[in-house]
This record gives structure tokens, C-alpha cells and sequence, in this order.
């Protein structure tokens, strides 16, 4: 049986659907509504409220800290300020992407490492022969994404933070709300303007209620995971175990993927010293990947007409799949769409899809394969740019 | 002159009956004979005490291989295989750690005596998936012969180096090390937490005459995962009716068949004619005759006391003389008058439902070992508990149980002694040991069963009380299984098989020996 | 010593030292570290008492390879090796077994003991001739690629081997199988197989457990048994005139006639990595040499994860060899004696010229190891002692005599509490238990040295104080040695090589890994 999170006496009293998914042994709501559009539309168009407790979080600290994290990760970290906070995926020795995260830089030899699976192991052992002490704060912390446009406005009324207006995209800062000391970084996985929250478990529900209050004018509803995913997928985001596989986990090579792969090689600095798979990822980079991770946009019109020959409106499920389907260019088939979703605010059919690199050319034309009424057929659609949804506010 | 079978079976327990099974399924007119008045061998369900039923001498269904449930269509027979979920291993200081199928809540228990070793357990279940891949191909295939210079056997062998060689580096590396480490130290590459340790490796040292430090332990540790990879969930559990109810399936199966199975039919002997196997003699003088004559007794009773020494070839009479069997466990079967109660876990739950392991540590463990092998049984044993009535409601009377004890070690030898005289300070051992445990024991204790290797050996006739057949150690197994040269369930005397635990691939309640002869029989036969 | 050469050889230890005479031989510019002052690493001679020269190391050199005397050309450098006529002689309660290297001889003492025995001892020890010639096919090269990646790789590694192949085929139609048989079987096992005197197996289990954590009933320990017969069975005890720092002296001097250099007294800090590869080494003066190459007869742990560092390894790396198991068993008491004990039950002296065994059943090894598996010396330990000034005269004062015992087991970690205490009251424990059998010996005692496996460590870095620098369990050996997937002396750092006893075959004092090791270098060197 999954376990509550700090919040969840807010969340279940909050859940009208009753809907809920494991996520790392805890529950976690799905939506809290009987739909999740309007929990969607909050992350778009006010602000939206969601527990993400489950994440693991490391704390790294030590004289040798930074070359604990620079050998982790593939990015450069002496280029991190205090304060700044790093995209990154981590490696195994063959270059292939374990896990992904954030990275935040707390003080010149301080660091907290956000994972989706339980990484101490790794961690420590990727430390070894430094001085550093890698710490699972997992259970001590409690996290909340407040994320929309409203964001910042929230914020500024329920928490007492001095540079909240003046913290940039990808920052950390420490604030208090309601005498709870909150770390506030601004990121998210909306792709909108937004803020996560990181608080002693014990502080949570007094949190949440600030924030909750803070929020009231301002179009704050609490939001469960299929509104996230849908957001996460415009925003062009991975998720581990659905776009790609951890190489701990995959029972073939082929499952396997390199940062480049995942369209992640802008975070692999190969010339700024060594890291876990660097020299495989240096091969890589010589030879070429074989494949990559794009988006890809359905062409409506086409499948407004495969719809039609069936004498049917077009259906797509207004829920994110994470059923990967097929996607071909002529009789090839050519990689697999992972994630799929509609848009809400395009009114677009999108997904993720690794693909194989000669076909990953922006505005590449390929075909998705659909069941309509029971029967397999492919709709055309073609590669495009990620993040589909970009909003200036994300990072202004 | 009595009828001519096609096939004769000698002994029903499961593997003889799979033999059979198969083997009357092909259209062979087939008899078993079993000296007992039932079948089963060791993998038999009797009422021990009035309302109290035991799987006597076996306690689960290890690693049955699904092609034998759907082939014998045992499900229609009446096999109902239960899940066993849980394992619980209670520990000295109150404290217990608690494995089951709800993933995360594995991990989080075991986070709570290791948050290192939630990855190193999610890494290590990974690294089994592609061990147990690996043997897989080896558990179903007839042994090759490294000795023989046959073309044949050579591209055999060939074959198995490219199997290998096909898994990767890295994995090569661990299935080295899992053949050759200890269970102990191939536990301790990956974890950190004592009782973990000591519970898994308790699955690498069952049947043998081993300490979970002696090199050769960590293959049997392979046998947990064996199930997965066929997508067979959960491969360990109960058969309903205990394990008597799998093999009275396979009897059913087999009978369906045509085959003829008679119980209370000792064999003294196999009759060979020439060089040729003609049938067998009964206990009471009666001859039955056979084309063929199969032995699914372990191998010192198929060659040295079914047929004269005489007949075979020396090197096989000194290699079975020199096969090990050493039993090294006994079973302890209790009548409760109501659940156990254990002070790590009070109540009833889930934890009697699954399989409780007394083994806290690897020194414990070790400990109970080392008294064994100067000949004297485990004062405070190893002991692998099941309660099957919290599962199976029909094998004690309404609201009282049944608690099946593997014990181990129980040497077959005692240095001091005899086990007919310390029979009873053995159950008071594993009584005793359980009451540290489970305080109510002795209050709730109804009656109890104690069986020492030798009481094993006297029912069964496993020789030395041997569960296996034979020690499963790695100079025992495959092609060395029970002897170079005569590992293909063929003996030296035409017409004579062998298809119990002591050939390939070995003991548990696997029916692969049985299922892997038969296959070889018909090949003989051109069938 | 200049500020660059071709070769660094890290530890002048037996091995180091045959790495640099052969590749010295080869034309190479060699450079050799000691960081003692003595050399020899565990092959060592010190005068540890004035007039005393103590074997502080390995006591003889019986398993030293014969090819690598005659190719070094030893005995012109000085090297004077001296037979014994004995093997070893068993102590008991109130006799001896002598276990004569004259087949005959010992046939006629195990007669003493059981006849049955006497009967089958020529036909064990053809029996183990066999199974060690095997054995011994594979000590003289790198062992077979396991490697994946396709026969291409594979088929050149093995080619070596299908002599060994053709050899087995010779040996009737089971060779193989009674090899593959006997590889995973305890040495207990395999001389219950034969014999039935317990005096008798527990002096021939012996070398089954030699420098090993393991009792006579764990699984591999035939395999050792086979592995100490590799110059003949039973194993033949060969002194070193002078000690067995002699031996080292010896190849010393064959490395630096052939040009190679050698410094005591400096220890290498860190071995320098430029972009996955070795260009030299730090030394704990301050100095930076550059080298091509580099050999490391240091164990494999302190190679790769001291002076290598973990940042410069592969995670799967680090992992592996944090995963090497070392597990010390071995201890030495060296005592200066007035003159010989008076041993129960011998007759003559020349009785006492191979080993001295405390060793009297596989039951009591196997309590000893008991002990030692809880993390405790052995209570009643197993003794392997010789007096080597018998034969040997020069190494001690007219008249005195030196007797080392190795004792067995010692395990590194001891429960609550720690080797600086114990060691004396260790040391009064050996002898007593020598005493049990030479009631005159206390009062003999001059000088005494206790070498704890914590000392091995500290003095003469043996890892854990593992004579052997890894257990040589089946798991650790050949293509696993000393760490899967770089079984064939290049370690997983470009340009450094292993060389030393944590290397295929293993320890002991055979020089194999050294030789083996130099052939892959220059091999390595000629290619760049």
C-alpha cells in the first residue's frame, strides 16, 4: 500500500475523484476533480498547486562537493553560481542516462541533487575518493510546485522571501513562510513561470494553508498528475520510465539512451573534465548518435479526415498516454512516439518520440500509428520544435 | 507371464510420476511402482494428526516449470497453485525485516535498515533477471559430455561457450561469481544489512551440507528468481492440499493418460538380461516386464542397490560411491490451537501468509553450520516456517493451524549419539529455538512431528535423508550430475534410465529431471 | 635516477623485480620503487636481530619458477638455492608423520599409519602430477579473454590453450571432466577420496589452506592444494642460501646488470593520468617521473583506488575492486633460538628440514578457520614452521638457530579489539602451541618477532595482511583476477599494468605474474 505524503491530509480532503496513482511508494493524486482541465488551465492561466513530495532529494556537502556533483552530472558545474540551479540526466559508464534532475548549488560547497529513483548508492559511490558527504533527505523534506502565471503573485503574499521578484529562472532562495523556512527555487515541469517549495516535513500543512490562503484570489486550485503530465509534454519534458529507461533498469542495450539521444546533449560539457561516462559519451559524440528525441505534432487536418472516413469527429484522449505507439516514415518504421498528448491550448495532437537521427530533422514528415475504431491506421505528422508551449513569463 | 509394458517406473515421487506423464502421453503403456501406499515420494500430504494435514517432508513448490503444468494439464487435475507473497524474518532484538510483492513498500522496509541497500536490492533483482536468463536454456537442455570428442557433443559444447559469451561482459562476470562465491560473500558485494543478508542467503544454503560462508552457496541463491523470466508470476507457492495435492495431480494427469500406478509395490530389483534392462522384481518374488526400465530413485539406489555393481562400469560405481549426499535437514511439523503469536509482529497479518525465515544473521547461520559438520545437529537452527492453513483452510480444523519447519542442519551422521535416541531433543531444539520468537508457541502447541534425516531416509528413501538426491554443488551438477559420462538420464545398461533429482538439473519440486528423461526416452525410442 | 623512463615498476617485491629484469632484458629503461628500504616486499631477509637474518616474508621458495632461474640466469647473480630431503613433518599427539619428498620413504611412514593409504600414495601423487600439470599450463600465460565482443577477440586469447586442451584430451577419457570435477571440491573432500588416516589428510590439507581464509572443507581448496604442487608433489621445500632475501638480491642484481634502476626508500604517491592515460608517477620526495608505462606489483586495491584514485576509475570499476576480497589469515612469530628444540617424537635432525606442521586433522583446520571466521585468532592455531639454519648456517650466529612459524589463522579484523594489543600475548600463544610439542622451547627463545596481519599491511603492504594480495578463491582467479574483465595484466588505465600476486596465477613466491606480466608490456611497448 502506498504511504501518505506530508500534505496529503489537504490533498484527500481536497479529492473529489478519489483518483490516485503510486508515485515512489506514496500516493499521489491524479486529479482532484472529476476532469483535469481546469487543473490544467490553472497551471496556464492562474496557478495550480501540486505535491511532488515524492521526488528524492541529496544533499551533497564537503570540501570536494563540487567535484562530487561535476562527476555526477555531465554539466560543467564550475559554472554554477551560489544559487543557480542546473538541469542535468547523470550517466552510467557507458554514457547511457541513468536518472535526471535538478542541481542546486546552496553555497560554494553545498548541493542538493533532485532524482526521480533512489540514488544515494550512486551518489556515493561516484564521491568516492572525495571529500564530500552525500545525505538522503528524501523523507525530511516536503515539496510543493506552485506553478502558473499567478505564481509569483502568490508567492509574494504568502511567503517572506526579499528577492522573490528578482530571482531568476533556474535560482534558489530561502524565504520563510508562515515562520516555516522554505527553500524557493524557480523551477518547475510546467514549462510556465512557477516556483517549487521545500520545506521540513514537520512545516508542510502550515505551508501549504499559507500558500492555499495566499492563493485564493488568485485562481489557485491544487492540481493531480494528469494535468501535469499534459503540461510536462508541452513543455517538452522527459519522464523517466516513460520517454526513456534508466540503464539500471533496461533489460536490452537497445532501451538504453545517451544524453544526445535524449535531446540532452546541450547539458553535456565533454570539454570541462571528466564525468561518469564521458568517454563513451565522447565516442558518441565522433560517430553520431543513432537516435534522437523530438517532438512531434500531428497533422490535424489528416486526422480530422481519418476520423471522418469512419464517419467519426476526431477523438483523442484528453488524458497524456504513455502508451508508446510506432512511428514510420514510408514502410519503416522508425522509432516510437513515448508520450502523447492534446493540447488544450493549441487544440494540437503532440508527443515525444525517439526517432531515429537521419529522420529527426525538424519538419521531418513521418507517420504515427492510431487505433480508430478498432482498426490500426497512421496519421501524418511531423517533427517540430520543443517546447511547444513557451511562454516569455517562464523565464522573465 | 505377466503383460509386457512399454515402460516401467520405478517410484512415485513427482519426478517419476512427470516421467510418466509424459511418457503415457506419447502412448506408452506405462506402470509405476511405488513401495508406498501412496504417491509422491517426498512430495506427499498426509493427516498426521486427526484434522491436521502435513506436507510431511516439503513445504513449497519451488520452480515447477510451466511447460509441465500446461503439457499434463495439471490445473485440470486439480492443482491449484496458491501464491506465497511474504517473507518475514524476525529478529533478536524485536525488530524484523519484511519483504512481499508491494514493491515500494519492500523498499521502503528495507530502507529502514539500509537506504543504500534499496538500490543495491533493486540492482541485484536486475542482475538475477539476466543470471537466471542465462541457466535457463542449461535447466532444459540434456547435459553435453566435455569428455566426448562426437562432433554432436561438440557443437553442443560450442553452443553452450556461445550462450555465454552472448550476455555481456559484465554479466559473464557475475554468473562466475555466482557459481563459485558463497552465498555470504556474493550478498556481501551488494548489500549492507545483516538480516537481508542472512535471509537471502539462507535460500542459497537449503539442502546442502553447507554454511552460508562456503564457496558454492550463491548458485542455489539463482533458484528464487528462476520463475521470473518466463513472466511466470511468482513461481514459489503452495499447491493446494499441500504438496501431496501436486503430486496426486501429476498421478491424475498421468493416469489419464492410460498409465497404471500401483502403490504397496516395493521394487527389489531391476532384472537385466545381457546387457539389457528386461523389467523389474517385486518385493514379494513378482516379475513385470519392460521394454524399459526407469529409475527416479537417487543414484546410489539406482546403481548400487536396484541393479548388481557388477553390471556397470567401475568408474561409475566409483564415481556414485564418492556422489555426496549428506542430508543436512529435518522437518518439524506442528499442530497449533491457535495462530502464533510473534513478539516482532503481534497479531495476525499478512506475515503468516508468506514464508517466516528464522536466519537474523550470516554468523547465526554460520554458527548452526559449524556444529553440524563436527556431527551434531544446529542447537538453534536455521528454520524456514510456512503456515499453510492461513492459506489453505482445509489442511487444519477451523480457527487451528498448521506450521511446516524446515530445520536445518540436522547432519545425517550424528557424532554423539543416535537420532533415534535424540529425536526428541531435536523438536525441543527447534521448539525452543521458534519459542524465542513466537512466546505463545508452547501454550498453543498441540502435538508435533519430528523427522531427522534419518527418519527422511527410512520413509522416503533418500538415501542419507537427502532432499535433493544429492548435494547440489557445483561438482555435482550438470554433466557431473550424478556422474561424468552418464548424465544424460541414460545408464550403462540398455533399457535403464534414471530421471530423479540426482541427475540434471537436481533436486526441488521441479519435475524437469523427470520431464528432460522422458524426452530422451522417446528419443530412443524414435517416438 | 632520471626524470624519465620507458617502465615504473611500483614495489620491488619478487615480481617487481622480474617484471624489470625481463623487461630490462628486453631493452627497456626501467625504473623500480621500493618504498622499504629492504627489498623483496613479502620475499624479504632482515637482520631483525643482530647476527640473525630473518625471513620475514616467505620462508622458502619451493614454488619459484624454474624458467625464470634459468632465463634471468639467477644463479650467476648470485642466487644458491638448498633442497630439503623432507616435505614436511606432522606433529601429533605423541608421534610424527614424516612426509619425505622420497616417495618411497614417505610410502613406508604412512605405512605407520594405515597400509590402505601407504597403498594408494604413489597413485595420488600421479593422480595430483596430472591435475597440477594442468595447472600449471595456465601459470605460464595470461589467461583466456572472457570478453564478449565476438570470436575475433576470443580465439587468439585461447590459442594458447588448446595445448592445454590436447594435454587434458591425453590424459584418458575423463581428463576433463575429472578436472572440471575437481576444480569447485574441497581438499577435504578430495583426500577423503583417497585416504582414511586423519593424520595423513590433515598434513596433505595443509597447502590446501595456505595463505588462505578458508577451512579444509570450503570449496576450491583442492584446487590450492593443486596450485602448491605446481614444482612437484608433495610440494618441495627449497631454501634461499642467506634467506629468501637472497632470491630477491638476486633478481635485483639480474635487473640492474640488464640496465634497469632501482630506488628504495621512496614511495610512489599517485600514479599521474592525463586523459585516460598514465604519463608518470608522483613520488613522496616531490618528483614527478614520466614514464610509458607503468607495472605495479602493489596490491591491486592500493593501485587503483590510492594511487589511480576512484575519479579516474569507472564506477563498475571502483565497485569491483572495492569487491576484491582480501581476508588475511596469516601471521609469523621468527624466534632466535640458543639451539634446537628437542621436537616429541623426531629422531634426527634432517627430520626438521622441511616443513613443521602443526596440522593434525582436516577437523582441527577447520576449528582453527572456525575461530578465525568469528573474528578471533585460532585458539588451537594451525603451525607451519621450519628451522632453515639446519641447512642453512649462514644465517645465524655459530651454534644458534632461527625458527619462523607462520600461523594460521589470523584474521585482520578482530572483534573488539585490535592486533596492537594482542600481538604479545598472540605471540606467548604460538609458543605455548609449539610448546605442546617441544617441551624445551620457551627457554630456547632469545628473540622474538610477531608480524601480525596488521603489520603485513603497514610494513610490507599486504592488503588486509593477505600474503597473497586477494584471496585466490575460484571466483578471484584467472580472467577474474584481480578484478573481472582485466585478468590479462593491463589494469583498466591505459599504460598501467598489474604485476604483483594480485595478478594471474596469484601469490605466492612463484614470479609467474611477473614474468607473465612482463611479456604483455613489452608486447604493449613494441606495438606503440
Amino acid at each position: 500500500m502506498p504511504i501518505p505524503t506530508p500534505f496529503h491530509p489537504r490533498t484527500s480532503e481536497l479529492s473529489k475523484s478519489k483518483e490516485w496513482r503510486e508515485w515512489s511508494g506514496y500516493w499521489s493524486a491524479v486529479t482532484y476533480e472529476h476532469t483535469h482541465e481546469r487543473e490544467y488551465f490553472a497551471i496556464r492561466n492562474s496557478a495550480a498547486l501540486i505535491d511532488i513530495s515524492p521526488l528524492f532529494k541529496y544533499d551533497i556537502t564537503g570540501p570536494q562537493a563540487a567535484a562530487v556533483v561535476d562527476r555526477i552530472v555531465p554539466r560543467d558545474v564550475s559554472r554554477c553560481k551560489v544559487g543557480q540551479i542546473l538541469y542535468s540526466p547523470w550517466c552510467d559508464d557507458d554514457g547511457k542516462v541513468v536518472d535526471d534532475g535538478t542541481l542546486w548549488r546552496l553555497g560554494e560547497h553545498r548541493f542538493r541533487i533532485t532524482a526521480a529513483d533512489p540514488s544515494l548508492r550512486w551518489f556515493q559511490d561516484c564521491g568516492a575518493g572525495l571529500e564530500a558527504d552525500v545525505v538522503d533527505v528524501s523523507n525530511a523534506l516536503a515539496a510543493l510546485a506552485l506553478q502558473g502565471p499567478n505564481a509569483r503573485q502568490i508567492l509574494l503574499r504568502a511567503a517572506g522571501a526579499e528577492d522573490l521578484n528578482t530571482l531568476p529562472y533556474y535560482y534558489a532562495t530561502q524565504g520563510e513562510i508562515g515562520g516555516a523556512p522554505v527553500t524557493i527555487t524557480r523551477t518547475g515541469y510546467t514549462g510556465d513561470l512557477g516556483y517549487e517549495l521545500w520545506m521540513d516535513a514537520a512545516d508542510a500543512l502550515e505551508v501549504w494553508d499559507r500558500v492555499v490562503l495566499a492563493g485564493a484570489d488568485y485562481g489557485l486550485l491544487p492540481a493531480g498528475l494528469a494535468a501535469l503530465d499534459v503540461a510536462r509534454i508541452e513543455a517538452g519534458l522527459l519522464l523517466i520510465d516513460v520517454d526513456y529507461v534508466s540503464s539500471l533498469k533496461a533489460l536490452t542495450e537497445s532501451r538504453k539512451s545517451s544524453p544526445f539521444e535524449l535531446g540532452l546533449g546541450w547539458t553535456v560539457a565533454l570539454e570541462a573534465g571528466d564525468f561518469v561516462g564521458r568517454r563513451a559519451l565522447l565516442d558518441e559524440a565522433e560517430r553520431g548518435s543513432e537516435w534522437s528525441l523530438v517532438g512531434l505534432e500531428v497533422v490535424w487536418s489528416d486526422l480530422d479526415r481519418l476520423y471522418a472516413a469512419y464517419d467519426l469527429a476526431p477523438q483523442v484522449a484528453g488524458r497524456a498516454s504513455r502508451d508508446p505507439a510506432p512511428v514510420y516514415v514510408g514502410e519503416r518504421q522508425v522509432g516510437q512516439a513515448t508520450s502523447t498528448a492534446f493540447s488544450p491550448l493549441s487544440k494540437t495532437y503532440l508527443g515525444l518520440a525517439t526517432i531515429k537521427r537521419e529522420y529527426a530533422g525538424l519538419g521531418q514528415a513521418v507517420e504515427l500509428e492510431m487505433t480508430v475504431e478498432y482498426q490500426r491506421a497512421r496519421v501524418p505528422a511531423q517533427v517540430s520544435r520543443k517546447p511547444f508551449y513557451d511562454p516569455t513569463h517562464k523565464r522573465s | 507371464m505377466t503383460e509386457l509394458y512399454d515402460v516401467i517406473v520405478i517410484g512415485a515421487g513427482h519426478n517419476g510420476l512427470v516421467n510418466a506423464a509424459y511418457l503415457a502421453r506419447a502412448g506408452l503403456k506405462v506402470l509405476v511402482l511405488e513401495r508406498r501406499e501412496i504417491v509422491g515420494g517426498a512430495t506427499v500430504t498426509e493427516e498426521v494428526f486427526p484434522g491436521f494435514k502435513y506436507s510431511v517432508f516439503s513445504y513449497v513448490v519451488s520452480i515447477l516449470r510451466p511447460e509441465i503444468i500446461q503439457d499434463l494439464q495439471l490445473p485440470r487435475h486439480g492443482l491449484i497453485m496458491l501464491p506465497l507473497p511474504s517473507t518475514l524474518t524476525p529478529l533478536p532484538n524485536g525488530d524484523y525485516l519484511y519483504r512481499d510483492d508491494d514493491h515500494y513498500r519492500t523498499l521502503r522496509e528495507i530502507a529502514r535498515h539500509s537506504v543504500r541497500d534499496v538500490e543495491a536490492y533493486e540492482g541485484y533483482g536486475h542482475a538475477m533477471y539476466f543470471m537466471a536468463k542465462a541457466i535457463k536454456p542449461i535447466l532444459r537442455m540434456v547435459p553435453p559430455d566435455p569428455n566426448s570428442l562426437d562432433p554432436r557433443e561438440l557443437k553442443r559444447l560450442a553452443d553452450l561457450g556461445s550462450l555465454f559469451r552472448g550476455m555481456g561482459d559484465g554479466n559473464l562476470h557475475t554468473l562466475i561469481k555466482l557459481m563459485t562465491m558463497s552465498s555470504a560473500d556474493f550478498l556481501d558485494e551488494w548489500f549492507e544489512t545483516e538480516s537481508l543478508k542472512a535471509t537471502m542467503s539462507a535460500s542459497g544454503i537449503i539442502g546442502t551440507f553447507m554454511g552460508p560462508r562456503s564457496p558454492g552457496t550463491a548458485y542455489v541463491l539463482l533458484h528464487h528468481y528462476m520463475g521470473e523470466i518466463d513472466g511466470v508470476f511468482r513461481a514459489w507457492g503452495f499447491a493446494k492440499g499441500g504438496t501431496g495435492g501436486l503430486a496426486e495431480a501429476i498421478a491424475s494427469s498421468a493416469r489419464s493418460f492410460g498409465a497404471e500406478i500401483w502403490t504397496d509395490s516395493p521394487v527389489e530389483a531391476v532384472i537385466v538380461g545381457g546387457d539389457k534392462a528386461t523389467g523389474v522384481a517385486l518385493h514379494d518374488g513378482t516379475e513385470l516386464r519392460a521394454r524399459k526400465v526407469v529409475s527416479s530413485l537417487d543414484p546410489r539406489r539406482t546403481f548400487l542397490d536396484l541393479v548388481s555393481p557388477d553390471l556397470l562400469p567401475a568408474d561409475l560405481v566409483a564415481d556414485v560411491g564418492r556422489f555426496r549426499f549428506r542430508g543436512s535437514s529435518g522437518k518439524v511439523n506442528l499442530a497449533l490451537d491457535a495462530a502464533p503469536e510473534f513478539t516482532c509482529w503481534p497479531g495476525e497479518g499478512a506475515h503468516l501468509r508468506g514464508a517466516i525465515s528464522i536466519s537474523p544473521s550470516i554468523d547465526y547461520l554460520e554458527r548452526a553450520y559449524d556444529q553440524a559438520k563436527y556431527g551434531e545437529f544446529s542447537h538453534r537452527p536455521f528454520i524456514d516456517i510456512v503456515i499453510p492453513s492461513m492459506i489453505d483452510p482445509d489442511m487444519a480444523p477451523p480457527g487451528k493451524h498448521v506450521m511446516s519447519c524446515f530445520v536445518q542442519y540436522a547432519p545425517y551422521e550424528l557424532a554423539k549419539g543416535d537420532w533415534d535416541a535424540r529425536r526428541e531433543e531435536f523438536g525441543d531444539a527447534v521448539i525452543d529455538t521458534l519459542s524465542e520468537y513466537v512466546p505463545n508457541l508452547k501454550d498453543i502447541l498441540l502435538h508435533r512431528q519430528v523427522l531427522t534425516p534419518l527418519d527422511i531416509e527410512r520413509t522416503t528413501g533418500l538415501s542419507e535423508g537427502n532432499i535433493f538426491q544429492g548435494e547440489l554443488d557445483l561438482s555435482q551438477l550438470f554433466f557431473l550430475r550424478p556422474a561424468a559420462g552418464y548424465a544424460k538420464y541414460r545408464t550403462p545398461i540398455r533399457g535403464y534410465y534414471q530421471c530423479g533429482s540426482g541427475t540434471h538439473p537436481g533436486g526441488g519440486i521441479t519435475g524437469a529431471p523427470g520431464r528432460l528423461a522422458a524426452l530422451e526416452i522417446l528419443k530412443d525410442l524414435g517416438l | 635516477m632520471r626524470s624519465d623512463y620507458e617502465v615504473v615498476v611500483i614495489g620491488g617485491g619478487h615480481n617487481g623485480l622480474v617484471t624489470a629484469a625481463y623487461l630490462a632484458g628486453a631493452g627497456q629503461s626501467v625504473l623500480v620503487i621500493e618504498a622499504r628500504e629492504v627489498l623483496g616486499g613479502a620475499a624479504a631477509t632482515e637482520e631483525t636481530f643482530p647476527g640473525y637474518r630473518i625471513d620475514t616474508g616467505a620462508s622458502h621458495a619451493g614454488l619459484f619458477r624454474d624458467e625464470i632461474i634459468r632465463e634471468l640466469g639467477l644463479q650467476g647473480h648470485g642466487l644458491e638455492i638448498i633442497d630439503s630431503p623432507m616435505s614436511a613433518l606432522s606433529l601429533t599427539e605423541g608421534d610424527v608423520l614424516r612426509l619425505w619428498r622420497d616417495p618411497a620413504a614417505a610410502r613406508k611412514e604412512i605405512e605407520r599409519y594405515s597400509s590402505a593409504d601407504a597403498a594408494r600414495y604413489e597413485d595420488f601423487l600421479a593422480w595430483v602430477e596430472d591435475q597440477a600439470s594442468i595447472i600449471l599450463a595456465a601459470q605460464d600465460r595470461a589467461p583466456p579473454d572472457l570478453g564478449s565482443d565476438g570470436l575475433l577477440r576470443y580465439l587468439p586469447g585461447l590459442a594458447p590453450w588448446s595445448r592445454l586442451a590436447l594435454r587434458l584430451r591425453r590424459m584418458g577419457r575423463k581428463a576433463v571432466s575429472e578436472f572440471l570435477r575437481t576444480i569447485p571440491i574441497s581438499v577435504e573432500q578430495l583426500l577423503d577420496e583417497w585416504f582414511e588416516n586423519p593424520v595423513l589428510k590433515g598434513v596433505l590439507a595443509a597447502s590446501g589452506v595456505e595463505g588462505t581464509m578458508q577451512g579444509p572443507k570450503a570449496s576450491g581448496t583442492g584446487l590450492m592444494l593443486l596450485y602448491h604442487a605446481a614444482n612437484g608433489y608433495p610440494p618441495p621445500i627449497r631454501y634461499v642460501r642467506g634467506g629468501t632475501g637472497a632470491l630477491s638480491a638476486a633478481l635485483a642484481d639480474a635487473a640492474t646488470k640488464r640496465g634497469a634502476e632501482i630506488q628504495t626508500g621512496l614511495r610512489v604517491e599517485k600514479v599521474l593520468i592525463s586523459d585516460y592515460r598514465t604519463n608518470g608517477v608522483a613520488l613522496s620526495n616531490g618528483h614527478q617521473i614520466r614514464c610509458g608505462a607503468i607495472a605495479s606489483c602493489a596490491d591491486p586495491r592500493h593501485t587503483l583506488l590510492d594511487l589511480v584514485g576512484p575519479p579516474n576509475l569507472e564506477l563498475r570499476v571502483m565497485r569491483r575492486v572495492r569487491n576484491i576480497r582480501f581476508r588475511g589469515s596469516t601471521a609469523k612469530v621468527n624466534l632466535a633460538l640458543d639451539r634446537i628444540p628437542e621436537f616429541n617424537g623426531v629422531r634426527d635432525v634432517s627430520e626438521l628440514t622441511g616443513r613443521i606442521l602443526i596440522s593434525p586433522s582436516t577437523d582441527y583446520l577447520e576449528r582453527a578457520y572456525d575461530d578465525a571466521k568469528y573474528r578471533t585468532w585460532s585458539r588451537a592455531p594451525h603451525l607451519d614452521m621450519s628451522i632453515p639454519t639446519i641447512l642453512d648456517a649462514t644465517r645465524a650466529p655459530e651454534g644458534k638457530h632461527v625458527l619462523s612459524a607462520t600461523v594460521r589463522y589470523a584474521p585482520y579484523h578482530l572483534e573488539e579489539s585490535d592486533w596492537g594489543s594482542e600481538r604479545e600475548a598472540f605471540g606467548d600463544h604460538v609458543v605455548a602451541a609449539i610448546a605442546q610439542y617441544a617441551p624445551d622451547l620457551p627457554k630456547l627463545i632469545l628473540h622474538r618477532q610477531v608480524l601480525t596481519p596488521l603489520d603485513y599491511q603497514r610494513e610490507y603492504g599486504l592488503p588486509e595482511g593477505s600474503i597473497y594480495h586477494g584471496q585466490m578463491a575460484l571466483d578471484q582467479l584467472l580472467s577474474m583476477r584481480p578484478i573481472p574483465g582485466y585478468g590479462r595484466y593491463r589494469s583498466p588505465v591505459e599504460g598501467l599494468y598489474f604485476c604483483g600476486a594480485g595478478a594471474h596465477p596469484g601469490g605466492g613466491l612463484t614470479g609467474a605474474p611477473g614474468r607473465n606480466a612482463a611479456r604483455v608490456i613489452e608486447k604493449d611497448l613494441r606495438r606503440r
